[in-house]
């Protein structure tokens, strides 16, 4: 499953959608830290994602921590009641930057 | 405090059809019939002997009924080859009351297992969704130790961390309370809740504890001697007028009346 990616405001947005789950989550992982590399700041938009179980939300962790070890921006968008739940399940509610919609942001930058 | 709200869909992921079991040639369970609903909290609950624990072990696949049929995600499992059971396997979690963990494995590696063994993610990846499995049931931070340096109430709560790491659609707890203070059982009770409440997760939890199985439970079967007295609610469990329920409630012991010629056949017939 390819996860297509738009920039905006200055952002990589990647977009994920349908279940991330632990078929899928590899290849979000991917996606996400293919972003990053290029030294660019990411959103993940999560508004088209039916469910995300520990994998997926494993990879945006990995995101963050790649973002944040290189100085870059890295935030959530459009975060489902059902994902925000499994987010602060684990407390990462609190760690994540975490928007309502795109529409809402700043620039990033660059 | 949370709450026990049903959040369960009419969509069965357990379905148990009249099943019966022996050991030897005493019957433990007697056509027993139960359903799950996805995102159930189901407690079984009954005293010492009811064949609770039994029951568990035929929703786990340990074994084979003598009759009946054991439906799990709709699938009778008595039918399955041993890849289709694989696949519901890696569906569902399971909290052993001991703990059931790995002495010899620290506790990151105990949870860390079922990744292990059941999928090829990126090992950073395994890592992350373990820590954040023992984040969830407070047990950050002690991911290096060895089973043997948790209390009872740890060891309970890394089994969960394990039982869960892949995100079972069906969890069994058995027995999450014995042992524990009441404070450290409570806690585990609105864990138990959240998880049910963050995750698509059905849980099935075995329990003679009344306390936790009233707080935690959507529906409570309750088991007696291989039967089922009852299915239903908390308050129609609570206000049951089976004289054996509300035995098992108020914790009267039941009087059993001696047949004399089974209790002399008992001590005296046949050979070991």
């Amino acid at each position: 499953m390819a996860f297509p990616v738009e920039e905006k405001h200055g952002f990589l947005v990647v977009l994920l959608h349908g279940d991330v789950d632990l078929s899928k989550s590899p290849a979000a992982r991917k996606v996400i830290l293919n972003c990053l590399k290029k030294r660019r700041h990411v959103m993940v938009d999560l508004a088209a994602v039916d469910y995300i179980d520990s994998s997926g939300v494993a990879s945006l962790v990995e995101g963050f921590q790649y973002a944040r070890s290189n100085d870059l921006e890295f935030a959530l968008v459009g975060v489902s009641e059902a994902a925000m739940n499994v987010l602060r399940l684990a407390r990462l509610d609190q760690v994540f930057r975490i928007h309502a919609s795109l529409d809402e942001l700043p620039d990033g930058g660059d | 405090m949370m709450s026990a709200q049903p959040n369960h869909s009419r969509d069965s992921v357990i379905e148990v059809s009249n099943l019966v079991t022996y050991y030897g040639r005493h019957k433990v369970l007697d056509d027993v019939s139960l359903d799950v609903a996805s995102g159930e909290i189901m407690v079984i609950m009954g005293g010492s002997g009811s064949g609770k624990s039994t029951l568990l072990r035929y929703l786990l696949g340990l074994h084979r009924a003598d009759s009946g049929v054991v439906r799990l995600f709709g699938r009778d499992i008595n039918t399955l080859n041993s890849r289709e059971w694989m696949g519901l396997r890696r569906r569902m979690g399971v909290a052993f009351q001991g703990g059931a963990l790995f002495n010899s494995m620290t506790v990151g590696e105990n949870v860390r297992m079922p990744l292990r063994e059941h999928t090829r993610l990126d090992e950073n990846t395994m890592r992350i969704m373990s820590r954040m499995k023992l984040e969830v049931v407070n047990l950050a931070g002690f991911e290096h130790l060895m089973p043997s340096q948790l209390s009872g109430g740890m060891l309970k709560r890394a089994a969960l961390a394990r039982a869960l790491v892949m995100d079972p659609a069906l969890l069994f707890f058995d027995e999450p309370s014995a042992g524990l203070d009441p404070v450290v059982a409570a806690d585990l009770d609105n864990l138990i809740l959240r998880i049910r409440d963050a995750m698509r997760v059905s849980i099935v939890v075995v329990t003679h504890e009344l306390e936790s199985a009233f707080k935690i439970a959507d529906r409570i079967t309750v088991l007696d001697q291989g039967r089922i007295l009852m299915t239903g609610t908390v308050d129609e469990v609570r206000n049951s007028d089976i004289a054996r329920v509300r035995n098992l409630l108020s914790r009267t012991c039941d009087e059993q009346l001696v047949d004399t010629d089974d209790y002399l056949q008992r001590l005296t017939g046949g050979t070991d």
